[in-house]
């Protein structure tokens, strides 16, 4: 197979855009779909400083690696979530990538904030680890961003996980959850930080071998607890279709972006207020990671 | 040849020569959910593997919480 650019042996095909590329033009074209996210839905400029999300995973830190190559202020975030040795690995692999490159890599542990580790949520909880987990990743970014002053979070979602989740609230159809599925979520309140993904336009296939082509060392066995976890089985069935049919994810995710995604927006109306406990942003009066955090105090409390 | 596969981590071994593209299928990997990797290069659907070579094939993947990637 042949690069679609330069004749030369391709490293990556890319049944979707019906072409291949060598791997200096694969990490062109990879580039160019960033940045054109980023401009296409303003997410950020030279100026900000962006806070990204990483959690040793190859989207991550091919994002971080991506900014960093186009000169974007960056640090990391690494929300260490005391799953067992999957942690530490995870860990030590953004510590090393963020000291190959001399950039800050900020570390908040779950256990302190929420008053356990993830397995230990979900032990007392009885909730879905993925939830919790989500949950407690979306809180604490915020509010690690508003702690240390950044513009911006930046995180890895990719093509297959954006139209995954948007798969999981047509199937349930989600009302409220439609108008939030953005490329850039726009900060609303204070309090509240603008959410980016510069990956949204890049499938799992492309991130993945940009890590591995680039060199980055990211961490490639799974979370033990994605295992039958709902939003692996809906990439399954869209792997499934994009299979049948180059391009489906694409059409799926763009076409709802492009068209449908407005109509829903004007439905949402939500008012916006400090949470009570913590004074992080919420809909409520308390918010529901302070709820969490609660509900695991009061169950890992001994009985007096 | 010698494939390494994961999640969870083993190894077979295949004999004989084919395309990427039909050794996937052999396994029943769809090829968009995997990189293929020899001697630290990827290869694309059409190669042709076999002899001595040793494979990684590894899953792109990840999934769980939405909260970050």
């Amino acid at each position: 197979m042949k690069c679609r650019k330069c004749g030369g042996s391709a490293a990556l095909e890319l049944r979707r855009h019906n072409a291949a590329f060598c791997s200096p033009h694969f990490i062109e074209f990879f580039r160019k779909q960033v940045a054109e996210a980023v401009h296409r839905h303003r997410m950020f400029s030279t100026e900000d400083t962006i806070l990204v999300a990483v959690s040793g995973g190859k989207d991550s830190l091919a994002l971080w690696d991506v900014l960093l190559e186009d000169g974007y202020r960056t640090a990391g975030l690494y929300l260490d979530l005391g799953i067992f040795d999957y942690s530490k690995e995870s860990k030590a692999k953004c510590e090393a990538f963020a000291a190959a490159r001399g950039q800050t890599l900020h570390i908040v542990r779950v256990a302190d904030a929420v008053g356990a580790p993830i397995p230990g949520v979900q032990q007392v909880t009885r909730r879905p680890t993925c939830s919790a987990c989500g949950l407690s990743k979306r809180y604490l970014m915020n509010r690690a961003a508003l702690e240390h002053g950044y513009q911006v979070v930046a995180t890895g979602h990719n093509l297959d996980d954006e139209a995954a989740t948007l798969f999981g609230s047509v199937m349930h159809w989600q009302t409220d959850a439609l108008p939030r599925q953005s490329p850039a979520l726009a900060s609303t309140h204070p309090k509240l930080v603008r959410r980016v993904k510069p990956l949204y336009r890049l499938s799992e296939l492309e991130t993945a071998a940009y890590a591995f082509l680039r060199g980055i060392d990211y961490i490639v066995d799974e979370c033990p607890f994605a295992k039958g976890a709902t939003s692996i089985a809906h990439k399954e069935v869209l792997n499934r279709l994009e299979e049948a049919s180059p391009g489906a994810k694409h059409n799926f995710l763009f076409g709802f972006l492009d068209r449908a995604r407005p109509a829903f927006e004007k439905v949402e109306d939500v008012v916006l207020q400090e949470c009570t406990s913590c004074g992080q942003v919420t809909t409520g009066a308390v918010c529901a990671f302070c709820k969490l955090a609660d509900l695991v105090k009061r169950r890992t409390s001994p009985v007096q | 040849m010698r494939i390494i596969l994961r999640n969870p981590r083993r190894e077979i071994d295949v004999d004989g020569k084919r395309r990427v593209k039909e050794l996937l299928a052999e396994l029943d990997i769809l090829p968009s959910t995997v990189l293929v990797i020899r001697d630290n290069e990827l290869l694309t659907s059409d190669a042709v593997v076999g002899g001595d070579d040793v494979l990684e094939v590894r899953p792109v993947m990840s999934g769980g919480s939405e909260g970050a990637r």
